[in-house]
């Protein structure tokens, strides 16, 4: 059977493009070598707001004090709160079976390869359940993702027992009493917050000269504080030079400042970035040209290959599920001819630690390296009346206008619930709000959000609250 | 206590004119009853309560002109969320329709009716950054093109702009005749010498406003001419007098009027070139003969519009001129009987006018304008002889119709009014 469009790999990318060619009326497969929905539901982002919920909630009861309230002192299943963790990725990982079937989208389960083919290359698939089937489409769309970087040189690699990738991390046989996490992204961060709330001692790792060094400035130093407040310990400009399996737990050495020592601890996460799962895939015989380690592609996905498109982690950063949506549904329409969103929005960031950290945009020292004549408004949710009362007066909204157009550039939160209130600002952008329009906006009182509007004002030293 | 709402009367509609309440403070409505009226340049449409409830305050003054969409007019007390009255065109009058009245429609002054401007609004979807980037680099964001979602001019098409040089406001676009100019200022009548006190000054209404400001761009902007023959009608007066002896039964009575609809129409479907408008990008040649006929009404005139006449009998026509012409009257015409003609007719022959030229009624192509039948002497094989003659002027629109092909059309229009049997042909 000829198919319109084969995609392969069925994480939030592929799935959705598939769905979205299929309204727009084209026939789809989908291959997948392990399961529906891909890193993102089944081992990404869903698994692990589970594990970080489990966190939150022990968080509070331990602290029912602060709210007037008296219990016996809480305790935790560990094996009880990471099978809670599975089987809410495996309900949605039937839920994309539903949907495949639902879009009338053949799922062909097995690894693909490409090889030259007519109209695009031809697609071979060495099924799971044995045998091969060749599949051929008049598109085909790269959506394989990307794994956990390991640093073979260093020993930073999986065992898979006690040096951990993110894979392991979300299913550890036991809690362990202490950790040392490598790099202080999102990943790195929420199993760093995830740990230290069930007890856990945990030292964090990073390179460069902050931590969540893709965030704001002010957003890294906030949340350091937070987390040092919470416990957390840091190796800020660390360079790690081994790491190692000790007796019982794993020894990590690393370089501060001119000066050696060695972290040791029960286990060890590696969180230093992903690679793109670009291997076996046959892109060096189709001549697929490439850009540092990803596939690269053009404004609608396109590759140098007629017919092939990538999209999502495989073809660069960001490495989020939400732009591989993104790009994934615009390649769909644009394959189909149908018209495309003429935007081309900012792709928002959140991290979803104790604090929480959302951004979209453009950050103050990206603004400055750009030469761009910005004005910045702040505010602090400790002057917010919902925040208080809820017992969440840490962080802040920082929000960033071009001077002359005062067109919106960025946003960076950081507090409690600000993943669910970053969207505004991106609403915004993507409508080319100005700071008037955010000012003139009435945002409903008593919430955190109001934190939005009171920062707006602050960009014009107009700030009521404070 | 809910708002009552300034309704749209039309989706093009920003505001209109609170010409009339039929309610005051204190009366008690029911859902359906009409409550005000208001007027727009085009019609006068009743506005019926929703909700039951008491009016609690009228917030808008009867008379009020410039009431934007959605303004609070009046508080209703009772009922519970009361959205925006439904501005239902007035009902359909039937008394209006059925009363004995003069058989053609009056005729219109000579300026050319009023239609709907394809582009009226002076809105323009853009996005606050865009609008600010326009102020900023003195841009007229009516000059651009928008790629936006539903064609917002976002800020790539400023960008493009002011790469490209367009759109710097007080430019005219490439296209002339898309931007709306203002009417002409005109000085102030103590300056020219009238004392204030010796006259009085009415206001002018929408109608009146639209009016001049149309009017004025289409004749200024239009390079128009016009082009003038004498139609003999002693044959399509005997044909009349036939064909109303056969429609009597029925009650309908065809007048010259109706019959140069019919004659203009199937005119047009002989020299479509005539049946056309001028847009930017080309020039539309219109699929049916959509005839307007000017009206005139209280304080102005309206051009009801005649769908497909080509398509129709006399006795269809006549009625249907009959009733709109006594709606038109009303102010009871719905938008969209009297916008998007394709060629404008202008009858002033019952006034005892020979000959005159209207303006284009844009973005027509053309108007037809009708003077009076008269006996005149004429010279028939050399000799004097009496005719019933009536002078006809067609205005054509340059850019569309040139000098032949108005005079092609005229003559088809001439042989089908001075032998109407070949109408039937």
């Amino acid at each position: 059977m000829a198919y319109d469009l084969v995609v392969i790999g069925s994480g939030p990318g592929g799935y959705e493009g598939a769905i979205r060619a299929s309204q727009n009326g084209l026939k789809v497969a989908i291959v997948e070598r392990e399961l529906l929905g891909g890193i993102c539901l089944n081992w990404g982002c869903i698994p692990t707001k589970a594990l970080l919920k489990s966190a939150e909630v022990f968080d509070k009861i331990n602290h029912l004090g602060d709210y007037g309230l008296t219990g016996e002192k809480p305790g935790f299943d560990f094996e009880k709160v990471v099978s809670r963790s599975r089987a809410v990725a495996k309900q949605l990982n039937g839920g994309v079976g539903y949907l495949m079937k639902k879009n009338k989208i053949d799922v062909i389960e097995g690894f693909a390869t490409l090889e030259p083919g007519k109209d695009a290359p031809k697609v071979v698939v060495k099924l799971n359940k044995g045998g091969e089937q060749i599949v051929e489409a008049k598109n085909v769309m790269l959506a394989v993702g990307a794994r956990a970087r390991e640093i073979p040189a260093i020993g930073a690699v999986s065992d898979g027992d006690r040096i951990w990738t993110y894979r392991n991390a979300l299913t550890p046989k036991s809690m362990p009493k202490s950790l040392v996490v490598i790099g202080s992204g999102a990943i790195g961060i929420e199993f760093a917050s995830f740990y230290r709330s069930l007890g856990a001692e945990v030292t964090v790792v990073e390179a460069l000269d902050r931590i969540l060094p893709v965030e704001d400035k002010e957003v890294s130093a906030e949340a350091q504080k937070a987390f040092e407040k919470r416990g957390f310990k840091f190796r800020i400009g660390a360079k790690v030079t081994k790491v190692e399996k000790s007796g019982s737990g794993v020894k990590v050495s690393v370089e501060v400042g001119g000066k050696s020592e060695v972290l040791e601890a029960e286990g060890c996460i590696v969180a230093v970035g992903i690679v793109a799962n670009t291997e076996n895939l046959g892109l060096e015989k189709l001549g697929v040209e490439m850009d540092r380690g990803h596939i690269k592609n053009d404004s609608h996905g396109k590759t140098n290959v007629k017919g092939l498109y990538a999209i999502g982690d495989c073809a660069g950063p960001p490495w989020l599920a939400h732009k591989a949506s993104h790009e994934a549904v615009h390649a769909a329409d644009y394959m189909a001819g149908k018209k495309l969103s003429n935007l081309n929005p900012p792709i928002p960031g959140c991290t979803y630690a104790t604090p929480e950290v959302a951004s979209v945009g453009i950050t103050e020292q990206g603004a400055k390296e750009k030469g761009l004549d910005v004005k910045i408004g702040r505010f602090p949710f400790k002057a917010n009346g919902k925040a208080i009362a809820a017992g969440e007066p840490g962080g802040f909204v920082k929000v960033i206008f071009d001077k002359k157009t005062g067109a919106l550039l960025g946003a960076h939160l950081i507090g409690a619930n600000v993943t669910e209130m970053v969207q505004g600002f991106c609403l915004a952008i993507t409508m080319e709000a100005t700071e008037e329009d955010l000012q003139g906006t009435v945002f409903p009182h008593p919430t955190m959000s109001e934190a939005i509007l009171e920062a707006s004002l602050d960009a014009d030293g107009r700030m009521i609250n404070l | 206590m809910t708002d009552i709402l300034m309704p749209a009367l039309s989706p093009t509609m920003e505001e209109g004119i609170l010409a009339k309440w039929h309610v005051k403070v204190g009366d008690t409505v029911a859902a359906g009853d009409v409550i005000a009226e208001i007027e727009t340049d085009k019609a006068t449409m009743e506005v019926e309560a929703v909700d039951e409830g008491t009016i609690e305050a009228i917030l808008i003054e009867a008379g009020t002109e410039g009431v934007k969409v959605n303004t609070p007019i009046a508080k209703l007390s009772g009922g519970d969320a009361a959205p925006a009255p439904k501005a239902a065109p007035a009902a359909e009058a039937p008394k209006a329709a059925e009363a004995p009245k003069a058989e053609a429609p009056k005729a219109a002054a000579a300026p050319a009716p009023v239609a709907a401007p394809a582009a009226s609004g002076s809105r323009v979807a853009a996005s606050p950054l865009a609008r600010r980037l326009a102020e900023i680099n003195k841009l007229d964001l009516k000059l651009l093109k928008g790629t936006g979602p539903h064609g917002r001019i976002i800020k790539r098409d400023i960008e493009a702009a002011l790469a490209s040089g367009t759109g710097k406001a007080g430019s005219a676009p490439a296209a002339a005749s898309t931007a709306a100019a203002e009417p002409r200022k005109v000085q102030s009548l103590e300056q020219l010498g009238i004392a204030p006190g010796s006259y009085d000054l009415v206001p002018l209404n929408n109608m009146r406003k639209v009016i001049a400001r149309r009017l004025t761009e289409s004749f200024r902007d239009i390079p128009h001419f016009p082009l003038t023959v004498d139609i003999e009608l002693d044959n399509l007066l005997a044909a009349r007098t036939k064909i109303n002896t056969a429609l009597e039964a029925q009650g309908i009575k065809v007048s010259v009027n109706d019959i140069v609809i019919k004659a203009v129409a199937l005119a047009l479907k002989q020299v479509p070139e005539a049946n056309a408008s001028f847009t930017p990008e080309g020039i539309a040649l219109h699929h049916n003969a959509d005839i307007a006929m000017a009206v005139a009404i209280d304080g102005g005139l309206i051009t009801p519009i005649v769908r497909k006449a080509e398509t129709k009998s006399l006795a269809q026509i006549a009625k249907e001129t009959k009733d709109l012409a006594a709606r038109a009257r009303d102010m009871k015409l719905k938008p969209e009987e009297f916008q998007g003609g394709t060629f404008s007719v202008s009858n002033l022959g019952m006034f005892g006018i020979k000959q005159f030229a209207s303006i284009i009624n844009e973005p027509q192509g053309c108007i037809l304008s009708v003077g009076a039948g008269e006996q005149r002497p004429v010279v028939k094989n050399g000799a004097l002889a009496v005719a019933t003659v009536m002078t006809v002027t067609l205005t054509c629109d340059h850019r569309v119709v040139d000098g032949s092909v108005g005079a092609k059309y005229i003559t088809v229009l001439k042989g089908l009014l001075e032998d109407p049997i070949k109408m039937l042909a």
